[in-house]
């Protein structure tokens, strides 16, 4: 019974996407930031999320990481849906993802080598040779061996990316979340964060989501593209499609118009009818 | 905004009395190194207000008690007030102002930095990883403190009744000692433990309701001196009763 269920179930995740939202919706104070989300990665793909600023894509990634709770909808990580499970059992299924976010979100009290050493440290008992072998290894991936004994306030910021990216990636995770991993850095850092994105994601194997609104970055990385636009999905589809789409509101952000159908004025009652989908 | 302090000093103590026993307690070097933060380090401070507070106490109550020609007793009001009172008053108190803020501070960026959130993600809990040290470190650093101010503050007394009073240091002593029992003692260790609580949990506290930015920052910090202030000053008086009226 056991064994024919183990069967089922690694058949069932073979098939079934690795990632799948459905219909996610969450309102802060009644303006609906995600209406209706819907869409699937595959095992070992890259997804990007692509949108202008706060049109809801950090807050998407926070509810695929189950830091916050949809209002409805559901989220299926490895066959599983998350949005209503014990903390117990989350945190089972946390161990098999690795997060970069927007702000490196290093922690500042300790060294970089302490940084990525963190989760191997917390969740394993590896020895402490051991875990400096890794964390070499790790350091060495993301191309700073030698810096683990500075303080994350000594190094640059597109040297904490890539820290954050070897924390990420410190217990081998099945995937990979990044929060607009090139925000804030020169176009060679930008192509050099993703070079590694891409590199490690095939290396290991990671299915990977990218939130960006850069569009040199999509290209290089993105297998697949979801655009979002108040609150929907409005292009969804890979980078031929998206070079190729009609839609003015795509054209008009991949070419980066200031004039089109994304308007920049608006009063804080526009803004908050057009979130409220008036 | 009450509710969700308890809820995090449930979890602060929940994990630092049950989790050692279920390998999920605060790790020793994090509390050792806290203890360092908060108790070492404040010595100094500490040691040189409780001393000047003792002083002044001596200085005070000296000039009444000459005019009836009972300034041996100097010692013995000294004393009490330091044991019962200011030693743990103002050790804690100064713990707060330099300890709690910084903690407060400490925890309030790392919120806003998203490094709680980074914990959290990679499946480390923030309340055993930075709560639940520094409460505990609080909690035990508290009391050793309010013992050193007990002696510094007294030592500020005693070297007015030598110096200005000409009393010998025997005399300051036994007279001292006679007029304390172990209660005054116990009572002063029982309040600092309870203030110490208090002004750890309330820093944590206000340190991990930050959301915003650096002022949401500033603003924490703020709160929870000011808070701490008045929940040991009120935690004071209420102790203080029970052990006066009913103990
Ligand atoms: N915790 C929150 N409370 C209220 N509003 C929020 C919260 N988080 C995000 N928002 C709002 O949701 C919108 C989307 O934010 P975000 O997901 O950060 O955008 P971005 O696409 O730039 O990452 C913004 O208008 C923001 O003001
Ligand atoms: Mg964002």
């Amino acid at each position: 019974m056991s064994n024919a269920s183990q069967a089922n179930e690694s058949a069932a995740s073979k098939d079934s996407p690795h990632i799948e939202v459905k219909n996610l919706v969450r309102a802060f104070d009644d303006r609906r930031v995600l209406d209706g989300i819907s869409f699937k990665v595959k095992r070992g793909e890259t997804l990007v999320i692509l949108g202008g600023s706060g049109c809801g894509k950090s807050t998407l990634l926070r509810h695929i990481i189950g830091s916050l709770k949809p209002d409805s909808g559901e989220i299926w990580l490895m066959g599983k849906e998350i949005t209503k499970m014990g903390d117990d059992e989350f945190s089972e299924v946390r161990k098999k993802f690795g997060m970069l976010f927007q702000g490196s979100a290093l922690l500042n009290s300790i060294t970089v080598g302490e940084n990525v050493s963190l989760p191997l440290q917390e969740h394993t008992t590896l020895s402490p040779d051991i875990v400096e072998i890794m964390v070499k290894m790790k350091t060495s991936m993301v191309g700073l061996s030698g810096f683990e004994n500075l303080m994350p306030s000594q190094i640059s910021g597109g040297m904490k990316k890539r820290v954050a990216l070897a924390r990420a990636i410190a217990m081998d995770p099945e995937m990979l979340f990044c929060d607009e991993p090139t925000a804030g850095l020169d176009p060679v850092m930008t192509a050099v964060v993703d070079v590694l994105i891409n590199d490690l994601c095939k290396k290991l194997g990671m299915t990977a989501v990218v939130v960006t609104h850069d569009m040199a970055s999509v290209y290089r990385i993105a297998d697949h593209i979801v655009m979002l636009h108040k609150g929907k999905v409005i292009f969804e589809g890979t980078s031929d499609q998206i070079k190729a789409s009609k839609d003015p509101i795509v054209v008009q952000f991949i070419n980066g118009e200031a004039d089109g159908p994304i308007s920049f004025k608006q009063t804080g009652d526009d803004y908050l009818k057009t979130l409220l989908g008036e | 905004m009450l509710g969700d302090y308890m809820i995090l000093l449930g979890k602060a103590l929940r994990c630092c009395l049950v989790g050692p026993f279920r390998r999920k307690g605060p790790k020793l070097v994090h509390v050792i190194q806290q203890m360092d933060a908060i108790g070492v380090q404040s010595l100094g401070i500490v040691c040189l207000v409780v001393f000047f507070v003792g002083l002044v106490i001596a200085m005070q109550t000296a000039n009444e008690l000459l005019k009836m020609g009972t300034e041996m007793y100097v010692g013995r009001v000294v004393g009490l007030t330091m044991l019962r009172e200011l030693g743990p008053l103002i050790a804690t108190i100064v713990l707060g102002g330099r300890c709690g803020a910084a903690i407060a501070a400490e925890i309030g960026t790392m919120k806003v930095n998203e490094e709680v959130e980074a914990l959290q993600i990679m499946g480390i809990d923030p309340v055993r990883f930075l709560v639940a040290p520094r409460v505990l470190a609080f909690t035990v650093m508290a009391p050793v403190l309010a013992v050193i101010a007990d002696y510094v503050g007294i030592l500020g007394g005693f070297i007015l009744g030598i110096c200005s009073l000409h009393l010998s240091g025997w005399q300051f002593i036994t007279i001292m000692m006679s007029g304390l029992v172990v209660k005054d003692f116990v009572s002063g260790i029982i309040k600092s433990v309870v203030f110490g609580l208090l002004v750890g949990s309330i820093a944590c506290y206000f340190g991990y309701q930050t959301e915003g930015g650096a002022e949401a920052v500033g603003r924490s910090t703020t709160m929870s001196v000011v808070t701490s202030i008045v929940m040991i000053i009120v935690a004071d008086a209420v102790m203080t009763g029970i052990f006066v009226y009913i103990v």
